[in-house]
């Protein structure tokens, strides 16, 4: 009865918090409103008895995407209305289409696969984090290095990538000196790419 | 009134389905990484579904990988997309056309 309940509230809450996401003009309430969603989210999983996976959806994706997220919109003109020019409405309606019998193939695939084995079963007698570590270090241990060694590469790539002159500030500059400087860099940074 | 692996299952198709239209609507890059957002959401609320449901904690670790992945994606395409707009002052979709075939 109380996971109905919780079950139909959340699913109302995570479904209007990612519809303002998608379909707002404002980068803001975007941005607020999938932080709030993914925060709703992770209650399915504490439903779901994912107790450490909400913990992880709640501290990655609120904390640490969603304040990259914010970190980004500080380098870009958040507070104007995002201006969209949409020539093609029947490209939107054909792939709505295709969304909503996607819909339909996750609802009759249970049915499909009635007589499934759980290759990793869940153990009542341990708790939910110390199965999924026993388990994450021992079948999924390659998996778990090479998505380590994924996450270092990210890391170098956002390094490089974004730490570039830093120490220059292109809010306070003036429009003409922002126009000078990408003048200057075009030209070297164009060479220094193409080999 | 039980809830059943099924109600989950929804959920999961309408989020993505949400998430589906945000990546063809959108023309702001920015906008367009947070629909990318939803659609991996909506897959790990199925995994951990699926997971609870048969018994199998598969389903989870499949989930914790998806969100290491969301994580990497991020901080990469944010770092481009600063590399961006630093060069051009836009991040819209329609005036990246420099490679025209």
């Amino acid at each position: 009865m109380f996971e109905a309940i919780a079950f139909y509230l959340f699913a109302a809450l995570t479904i209007a918090m990612f519809t303002i996401t998608v379909m707002t003009s404002q980068a803001l309430y975007a941005l607020t409103a999938m932080a709030a969603g993914m925060i709703f989210i992770s209650a399915f999983f504490f439903i779901l008895g994912a107790d450490f996976l909400g913990v992880i959806q709640i501290i990655v994706y609120t904390g640490a995407v969603m304040a990259l997220y914010a970190f980004g919109m500080m380098f870009f003109d958040t507070t104007r209305t995002v201006v969209e020019k949409r020539d093609n409405p029947r490209v939107i309606f054909i792939l709505g289409v295709l969304a909503a019998t996607l819909v339909v193939f996750i609802l009759v695939s249970p049915i499909i696969s009635t007589h499934i084995e759980a290759n990793y079963p869940i153990n009542a007698a341990m708790g939910n984090s110390e199965t999924i570590g026993l388990i994450l270090f021992t079948k999924f241990l390659v998996p778990f290095e090479i998505a380590a060694v994924m996450l270092l590469v990210a890391m170098i790539a956002g390094i490089v990538l974004a730490g570039k002159k830093m120490d220059k500030s292109l809010t306070l500059m003036a429009e003409e000196e922002i126009a000078l400087m990408s003048a200057t860099q075009a030209k070297p940074e164009t060479e220094e790419g193409a080999h | 009134m039980e809830i059943t692996l099924a109600h989950y299952l929804v959920l999961s198709g309408v989020l993505f389905s949400i998430g589906l239209i945000g990546v063809m609507r959108r023309k702001n890059l920015l906008m367009l990484f947070f629909a990318t957002e939803i659609l991996l959401n909506a897959t790990n609320i199925g995994f951990a579904a699926i997971a609870h449901y048969h018994g199998d904690l598969t389903g989870q670790m499949f989930a914790f990988f998806v969100i290491a992945i969301a994580a990497s994606e991020v901080a990469v395409g944010l770092g481009l997309l600063i590399v961006w707009y630093k060069r051009t002052g836009k991040i819209d979709l329609d005036i990246m056309t420099s490679m025209r075939g």
